[in-house]
């Protein structure tokens, strides 16, 4: 089942292209990793699907059966200082359009209970972010993203600035959550992992120069390329 | 004691008490998510806009709320969309409109009735500023503003922390951020007769600020906030009355020291 098509869509600042005629599809299942260098456009791309910037010519991406994306933003984008506790920013996953009131329904405290204990971070549910460690700021942060779609996560260089450890639990988490049938789609330096892990890759530089599955996406010019600049160890 | 039964023993004190802390609700709740969202200065913009508006409204004899309401929500509007514009600097554009309407504000003042003591009365606020149908509109609008902040909650705490999440999950971010607009707008403009143009932002940050020194998540830092409102909104009341100081000065002056207390309770405790 197609979840997202992206046909011939473009993204500018002030009339300067920033990504050019984009063309792919995101099926149910799929674990897509989106790859390319430092100021490729991939935030931009992120920031489209989310609907939080207008394409040229304002087309619009095609969603079908998806009422929310899960999105697990950069670490650094959330703010250390904020007061929050992991609870209300788990819980504040679950808050869908159109949905009035002071306290949050028993499913949406159900919903939230689930996924924090999924992720091993029920226990400290009432603490401050201001007090976690970098990688309970990612468990939160995903077991936000869970309360928002437990069909669809968009996640954006998520392991940035984790240890090596955290990291491959990181990894596991995503790979079992997308096993259980969540789609993903990650935005990626990694491109060992993401070659790993995902089933598709979706490789960017102002333009698209891949899409496809990552066995295809080995075996390209592109990859090559890339990869030798990237001193990835390939068998 | 004597002294606040003999101040509530006055209508018009008890109707002022009413509305400004009606208002300090407002404001501290609002407060929580202006000062977490970098907005604090949309709140003094719009003070100084409400300046020149209640300004024009007293030259041109009319309802002075009726007239800086719809006025003050307009200048809301354009500040917020202002700031977001990447093109113009957002609080270089707050800048702006506020000593505009500042400058505008005095002129119409030195044109009708002279600078007098009125002046300082908006500026700096007055235990004496509500007339009746002032007092009921405040209360009915400082209601609206509560209920509106209580329905919302939980999505002006999403946006707050995290605005592209939220519009991921489906949040009109943008009408929510004008919403939070429109009430501190309000918030702003019911407040100012008694705290003042100049000092009613500090209603809005201080509780705020002062929350966060001691506390650490949202639901608390909100509730803290509340608290703190009222004890310096009433006991810079008391004093404003005992002394004849401005109130605005005077309420603000009591949140300026619990500031300070709280930041050294902060300092002892991390150390």
């Amino acid at each position: 089942m197609k979840l997202i098509s992206i046909n011939d869509i473009s993204y500018a600042y002030d009339d300067k292209i920033v990504l050019k005629n984009l063309n792919f599809e995101v099926y149910k299942g799929d674990y897509l990793c989106i790859i390319g260098s430092n100021g490729a456009g991939k935030s931009t791309l992120i920031k489209g699907i989310l609907g939080l910037k207008n394409s040229v010519d304002n087309k619009e991406i095609v969603f079908n059966n998806i009422k929310n994306i899960g999105y697990l933003a950069q670490k650094t984008s959330i703010k250390k200082d904020f007061p929050a506790s992991v609870n209300e920013v788990v819980l504040s996953g679950t808050l869908k359009r159109d949905v009035f009131g002071i306290f949050y329904s028993k499913k949406q405290k159900e919903i939230a209970k689930s996924n924090m204990q999924k992720l091993g971070i029920y226990d400290i549910r009432h603490k401050s972010i201001q007090t976690l460690s970098g990688g309970q700021i990612q468990r939160m942060l995903l077991g936000r993203a869970l309360c928002a779609s437990d069909e669809i996560l968009l996640l954006d260089e998520p392991v940035t600035g984790l240890d090596p450890i955290i990291t491959e639990e990181f990894y596991q988490l995503i790979k079992k959550l997308n096993q259980n049938g969540v789609t993903i789609i990650m935005v990626s330096h990694d491109i060992e992992c993401a070659i790993k892990y995902a089933n598709k890759i979706l490789h960017l530089q102002n333009e698209q120069l891949f899409f496809g599955t990552n066995k295809e996406y080995l075996e390209s010019d592109v990859a090559k390329e890339f990869l030798r600049g990237a001193h990835v160890h390939n068998k | 004691m004597y002294i606040i039964s003999e101040m509530f023993s006055y209508p018009f004190i008890v109707k002022a008490i009413i509305a400004g802390l009606l208002v300090s609700f407002c404001a501290s709740l609002l407060g929580v998510s202006l000062v977490l969202k970098r907005y604090s200065m949309i709140g003094d913009g719009l003070s100084h806009v409400g300046f020149g508006a209640l300004a024009l409204a007293t030259a041109l004899n009319l309802a002075p709320l009726q007239v800086s309401i719809p006025i003050v929500i307009i200048a809301a509007f354009f500040i917020l969309k202002m700031s977001e514009n990447s093109k113009i600097n957002g609080d270089a554009a707050v800048a702006l409109i506020s000593t505009g309407s500042l400058a505008f504000g005095v002129m119409v003042i030195s044109l009708s009735t002279g600078i007098n003591t009125d002046v300082c009365n908006y500026l700096f606020g007055t235990i004496l500023g509500l007339s009746n149908s002032d007092v009921y509109l405040s209360i009915v609008l400082s209601i609206v503003v509560l209920i509106t902040y209580a329905l919302t909650y939980h999505k002006l705490f999403a946006i707050t922390f995290d605005e592209n999440f939220a519009q991921g999950s489906g949040i009109k971010v943008s009408l929510y951020k004008m919403l939070l607009a429109i009430l501190t707008a309000l918030t702003v403009v019911l407040g100012m007769k008694t705290m003042g143009s100049l000092l009613i932002s500090s209603l809005l940050i201080f509780p705020a600020l002062s929350a966060m020194r001691l506390f650490s998540d949202f639901k608390s830092v909100s509730i803290a906030a509340l608290i703190i409102a009222v004890i310096c909104f009433i006991s810079g009341m008391i004093v404003s009355y005992v002394y004849a100081t401005p109130t605005g000065a005077s309420i603000s002056m009591a949140n300026v020291i619990v500031f300070l207390i709280f930041s050294l309770i902060k300092y002892i405790k991390s150390n």
